[in-house]
């Protein structure tokens, strides 16, 4: 183990070059997914804000008595759908039109009529803010007799789910691009590593060393370079994170970076990426000679 | 120790490099194998171990069939084998110790037996006080025997010599020689494959002559007693 150890840490005071360039490459493939990730990270992060506005509002009819308001009121809480239901009075509705609507408020202080119908204000659970389920529950609110009118702003919910669906596509393709090329890059730069050990491996073999001796070390150093790869990866993401929040601080403010799970999974990604880059190269080496 | 039947070997290119090749060498033997370049020597020097297998026919070297080897068990033969070359393939950036070491450890050999067996070898080879010296810092010579002293640390039954002394002067030619012959009065089989016939005019060694990838000359066949296979 130790010996294992000592091996795969010589190649690194041995090539100091070529094991700097492998650590940087595969940093700056890995810097280039995060990016991309965080870009991915912070568009969730923002369609979720959009998602929780997504509100369906039935309009009550007026007269309806207080005691089936409220037994509406909790079967409609119980849909499997529904988060929360508010019920917004009359009054309150027009307490709130004054508040927010500035440039009627001339118009709603001399009603003598109060025109807004009362309403139920409901919200969907994480996972059912799409079209479909705003639907449904629309149609099972139509089923009450009392219910004058449903609004939930159908194209919005339709467009807010192409935009996730959209996202997610694209976040998977160019994810995947960007994970292969960074298994490619590593994989050239430990050939060229095990190329310049050829000489030494050729000695190994010749001395009885089995293919799983001379394997370990390549694979270990490999391993070792994913992981400095996805440290140094992380700390250019947060460099290139902080510029970029920092010069845009009035219009995107709330900016996220990786949580710590993230992180750990980018670094976990470069140590495998680093691990299956040197397994195919030391494999088809040892298969060739 | 060394058994070849009835051996072929064609390259994909169509080439025969070896033409139904058959001889034994028994347990103790020093045979040169001799013969222009191109006649087959390294040929059959990369069949015994089991660098290659051979096309066609039977090759046995210290209790494995080498045209039946499994990859796992090539590391097994050659830890039986010490191998030497024109070209000594020394690893630069170690020391003489850790060339000899490193044969040691690749093979899991237990870590507080390693410096003094490498010490016994080294002094054996006569190179006890440059074991921290960088081949670079060696002759040609010394080259060879840190080679020797690899091949030798892991007590070896068959030494084989591929052109051990194609690279030295007469002097270093003379001394590597002689190095072979104490490891083989030790009671290593050693195979050596050379074109300096003044070398094998001097011992009175079994010789095997190569050409066009048959042997011609087989100075044991007038010896049929010493044919005994091992």
């Amino acid at each position: 183990m130790r010996l294992l150890f000592r091996e795969a840490l010589l190649s690194f005071r041995r090539a100091p070059l070529l094991s700097g360039l492998s650590v940087t490459t595969i940093a700056f493939s890995l810097f280039t997914l995060g990016l991309f990730l965080l870009v991915a990270v912070n568009l969730r992060e923002a369609l979720k804000g959009l998602e929780e506005r997504v509100e369906i509002v039935a309009f009550v009819l007026r007269g309806t008595p207080p005691e089936t308001i409220t037994l509406a009121s909790q079967d409609i809480a119980a849909f499997p759908e529904v988060q929360a239901v508010d019920y917004v009075t009359e009054e309150q509705a027009l307490a709130r039109a004054r508040k927010e609507l500035v440039e009627f408020r001339d118009a709603y202080r001399d009603l003598s009529v109060n025109p807004l119908p009362a309403s139920f204000e409901i919200r969907l659970k994480e996972g059912y803010r799409n079209a479909a389920a705003a639907e449904r529950v629309a149609k099972r609110l139509e089923g009450f007799s009392f219910v004058e009118d449903i609004r939930y702003g159908r194209d919005w919910v339709e467009r807010l789910d192409k935009l996730r669906n959209l996202a997610g596509i694209v976040g998977l393709v160019i994810g995947a691009a960007f994970a292969a090329v960074a298994v490619v890059i590593i994989g050239v730069t430990i050939r060229l590593t095990i190329m310049q050990r050829a000489r030494e491996i050729s000695i190994m073999r010749l001395v009885g060393a089995t293919n799983r001796f001379i394997r370990s070390p390549f694979l270990l150093e490999g391993a070792l370079k994913g992981l400095l790869g996805g440290l140094l990866s992380l700390a250019l993401c947060y460099a290139g994170f902080r510029l970029f929040r920092d010069s845009n601080l009035g219009t995107l403010g709330g900016l996220i970076f990786f949580g710590p799970d993230q992180m750990a999974m980018l670094v976990v990604f470069g140590v495998l990426l680093g691990l299956f880059g040197s397994l195919v190269s030391v494999g088809r080496h040892l298969r060739k000679v | 120790m060394i058994r070849f039947h009835n051996v072929f070997k064609s390259y994909p290119n169509g080439a025969l490099a070896l033409k139904d090749v058959t001889f034994h060498v028994s347990k103790g033997e020093f045979v040169f194998l001799t013969g222009h370049s191109g006649a087959g020597k390294s040929t059959i020097m990369k069949l015994l171990f089991a660098e290659q297998r051979p096309s066609q026919g039977d090759v046995r070297v210290s209790g494995f069939a080498v045209s039946s080897i499994s990859s796992s068990d090539i590391p097994r033969l050659r830890r039986r084998l010490g191998i030497v070359f024109q070209d000594f393939r020394l690893l630069e950036d170690r020391t003489a110790s850790e060339n000899v070491a490193f044969a040691l450890e690749v093979t899991g050999a237990r870590r507080d037996t390693i410096p003094a067996r490498v010490m016994r070898v080294l002094t054996q080879v006569g190179l006890a006080a440059k074991g921290r010296a960088y081949p670079r810092e060696l002759s040609g010579g010394e080259q060879q025997r840190v080679a020797i002293a690899r091949a030798l640390v892991n007590d070896p039954a068959i030494l084989l010599a591929d052109e051990p002394t194609g690279n030295l002067d007469e002097r270093a030619t003379r001394g590597v020689f002689q190095l072979l012959r104490e490891i083989n009065a030790g009671g290593t089989v050693v195979v050596m494959a050379t074109h300096d016939l003044d070398l094998v005019r001097q011992a009175p060694y079994r010789t095997i002559e190569m050409r066009d990838g048959g042997v011609v000359y087989d100075s044991a066949e007038d010896e049929p007693s010493e044919e005994a296979t091992s």
